[in-house]
């Protein structure tokens, strides 16, 4: 043994690694305490006999923030515990997810649940188990389903849920108080006019807004949506026919193309972390976002980026025209395929998942990163601990979705993939098409897709 | 006839089993031993090949398996101006990069072909570009273009004081597209100039002193000499490196995905975009289908007309 460690000494030192490892498994053993914020009906959960010799398994998106995962896989621990079925998790990167699921779909194989993104549920109606009796009896348990929740987890326009969404992440404003303050306003105005006006004297001082309109999957299609809605203007009506040629969308070009003047340069070269960057490196004093620029601050070990977190509120979207905050959040739903051989023992987890002693400290830990589908989770105490947290605490409560106003369906997805509303702003915005034209090419390239729906 | 006198013992070869003869025909030798090597091509490049051509042909999305719908894509993607934009996009990406690629490796072989001191070690640090995962110096490319951070527009602008803004590098389109030829013309002069210095080091260096002998200077030795006998290799090396430029995705897809409103977008990189997130399997598909016509092009191109004899050894010689 030349080195300095001894055989013994790593012996020692493994075991106390793995040992100080184990300390919060351990721990978690033990029935979790029943958190009293969350008000609950006396109802009983649907009758679910456990199939003999069951185990699931599951695949969820990629965390994006560490509690997501580490509180997943505590509850999905005491699951096994309990009931004594094993739960192997995957955590599948955001871009893998839905061809994942599609071919698990397809071939009638692989994983039992899927957690997974946007219209996918509707893709794969089909062959998902109905979900009847978990969503009345969560709904009548913990307040009711907020909007979104609904629309996402139902048949369009029936009460046929075909999945449980399990939580939605918004992007509401995110601002630097002390530079608001110096443009002259104690908060994020309303009116389009005022919010205009905001973003000029931002820019007059030194410290722009900015929002991504380039090829950004969330953040420029939350801004080209925000854009769209707040003017009153939308992609499809509600008989699913194109409605982006508007005079509505015409204005919501020209609010664009002006703004576009008062942003940082370069925005339409972000992707979806560029605006995360300019925030955090103080380049930008305004922008829309998820709770994750907040929460990489106030976690952060450098104390200039804990006075950045100090110093950063959030507020919803401004209104504009709309009668709501024109704001969604892409749900995450919990899709049970007929071809799982214990049907009743996934569903048994993903009521187990729900319930508040495992969903409470999963979404009061993630800081508001989700926000819950059902509306008793609303009043727990960390919503309002941190005041900060308040505009993502009813996300999910929320008249607006992609694709609004028309069903949801395939198409509406492929325009966000395809970023058509996107490149519609940016063209106007840099100058290199007039509202008018822009406006109608895009209204042709969504009706290609919602043509072929 | 007596003892002494026996019919002697013909020996008569064994008539040959079936499966001798079998294994002694030479077609059937032929086969089972290219088997093998052809199966796995088969499965593996015939298969997806094939399939893929097909899925252009057919509705299919990624939630349901297609159905046979003709040429219907390919008339739809023909009234696309998005589609329309990418095939120009990706003929002057493959345009330019080519030209800049080729210039500046052929010069860089003809540099490395003198006798330099630690000559096998720049010879290894000029492949590093090349070897380098393209995400990875994507990547490292995007921070040097990026609209807040770049180390180039930080040294002209904070320390030289030559500007008083930063760089738009990647804002408008004729500078996103400028931007990436710089960057796949980056990545791509190492392959050009080790193949070229491969084809220069044929070249037999008594030529060049009988030319020197006979009178030429350097730019008449380049034209007589090292151009003909370069050639073969060119055609090679310029067939595989427009195949490359023109099917390009990783480094457009990391920088841009697509650029200002679609102004980037190569037919590889609109063909995944149409195809996977915009779970149009049928449609990117077609697109995919339709470079083929172009590889083929340029394939023959350069591989037939710049590989003709004539070219190589004069007029008279077809």
């Amino acid at each position: 043994m030349t080195s300095g460690l001894s055989r013994r000494d790593s012996l020692i030192l493994g075991g106390a690694a793995l040992g100080a490892a184990g300390v919060p498994i351990i721990g978690a053993r033990a029935q979790a305490p029943t958190p009293t914020d969350v008000p609950m009906a006396d109802v009983k959960p649907p009758e679910l006999p456990i199939e003999k010799g069951a185990a699931l398994h599951v695949i969820r998106p990629a965390k994006f923030i560490d509690p997501d995962q580490v509180y997943w896989d505590i509850n999905t621990k005491r699951f096994t515990d309990t009931t004594g079925i094993p739960v192997s998790v995957n955590y599948i990167s955001w871009e893998d997810l839905r061809p994942q699921t599609a071919v698990i779909a397809n071939t009638g194989a692989g994983a039992d649940i899927v957690f997974g993104w946007a219209i996918d549920p509707f893709l794969y109606e089909t062959k998902l188990v109905g979900m009847n009796n978990l969503a009345e009896y969560l709904g009548k348990k913990y307040g009711g389903w907020f909007d979104i929740a609904k629309l996402y987890g139902t048949k369009w326009k029936t009460n046929e849920w075909h999945s449980l969404p399990i939580g939605g992440g918004a992007g509401p404003t995110v601002y630097r108080i002390s530079w608001v303050k110096e443009a002259g306003y104690d908060r994020i105005p309303d009116d389009l006019d005022g919010f205009m006006t905001l973003c000029q004297k931002l820019k007059q001082i030194g410290h722009p807004c900015g929002f991504s309109i380039g090829h950004a999957v969330g953040d420029a299609n939350g801004f080209a949506e925000w854009a769209l809605w707040s003017h009153g203007a939308m992609v499809v009506d509600q008989e699913g026919k194109v409605a982006l040629d508007s005079k509505e969308t015409i204005a919501a070009l020209k609010y664009v193309a002006e703004l576009y003047k008062y942003m940082i340069p370069g925005t339409i070269a972000w992707n979806d972390a560029g605006n995360n960057e300019a925030y955090i490196a103080g380049r930008i004093s305004l922008t829309f976002n998820g709770v994750s620029i907040y929460y990489v601050l106030k976690n952060s070990p450098d104390p200039k980026l804990r006075d950045i977190a100090q110093d950063t509120m959030h507020q919803l979207v401004p209104k504009g025209l709309a009668k709501r905050e024109p704001m969604t959040a892409g749900p995450m739903n919990a899709m049970l395929f007929k071809h799982s051989k214990y049907p009743n023992a996934a569903k048994e987890y993903i009521r187990f998942l729900m319930e508040a002693p495992q969903y409470g400290p999963w979404l009061s830990n993630c800081l508001g990163y989700w926000s819950e589908p059902l509306k008793s989770y609303a009043k727990m105490k960390f919503w309002t601990e941190d005041p900060k947290l308040a505009p993502y605490a009813n996300a999910m409560d929320t008249i607006y979705y992609d694709g609004y106003a028309g069903p949801v369906s395939a198409a509406a997805s492929a325009v966000s993939a395809n970023y058509t509303v996107v490149d519609m702003f940016a063209a106007v915005a840099t100058g290199n098409s007039t509202p008018e034209a822009a406006a109608k090419a895009a209204a042709r390239q969504a009706a290609r897709y919602y043509g072929r729906a | 006839m007596d003892a002494t006198v026996r019919p002697i013992a013909v020996f008569r070869p064994r008539e040959d089993g079936w499966i001798t003869r079998l294994f002694n025909w030479k077609p059937f030798l032929v086969a089972l031993c290219m088997l093998p090597s052809a199966g796995l091509l088969l499965i593996f490049l015939t298969y997806p090949l094939g399939f893929g051509i097909w899925l252009g042909f057919t509705d299919a999305t990624i939630g349901q398996p297609g159905h046979w719908i003709g040429l219907d894509n390919f008339i739809s993607l023909s009234q696309d101006p998005i589609f329309w934009l990418s095939v120009t996009n990706t003929i002057f990406y493959t345009a330019t990069a080519t030209v800049g690629k080729f210039a500046l490796g052929l010069w860089l072989a003809l540099l490395l072909n003198h006798h330099l001191p630690f000559k096998a070690f720049i010879r290894a640090i000029l492949l590093l570009p090349w070897i380098v995962p393209t995400v990875l110096s994507a990547i490292a490319w995007w921070w040097i273009y990026d609209p807040q951070f770049s180390i180039i527009s930080y040294v002209v602008v904070d320390v030289l004081h030559l500007r008083s803004t930063y760089i738009d590098f990647l804002g408008t389109p004729w500078h996103a597209r400028w931007s990436l030829v710089v960057a796949n013309v980056w990545r791509g002069i190492p392959f050009v100039a080790i193949t070229l210095l491969a084809g220069l080091q044929t070249i037999s260096p008594s030529l060049y002193e009988a030319a020197l002998l006979d009178g030429a200077n350097r730019w008449q030795q380049f034209r007589r000499i090292t151009v003909p006998l370069l050639m073969p290799i060119l055609a090679v090396v310029l067939t595989l490196s427009i195949l490359f430029t023109f099917s390009d995705f990783q480094l457009v897809y990391a920088i841009t995905r697509g650029g200002p409103f679609n102004t980037t977008h190569l037919m590889a990189t609109l063909a995944f975009q149409r195809a996977i997130p915009g779970s149009e399997l049928g449609e990117g598909a077609a697109i995919a289908v339709s470079m083929i016509p172009f590889l083929l092009f340029a394939t023959l191109v350069s591989f037939f007309g710049l590989g003709r004899r004539r070219w190589m050894q004069g007029e008279t010689n077809e």
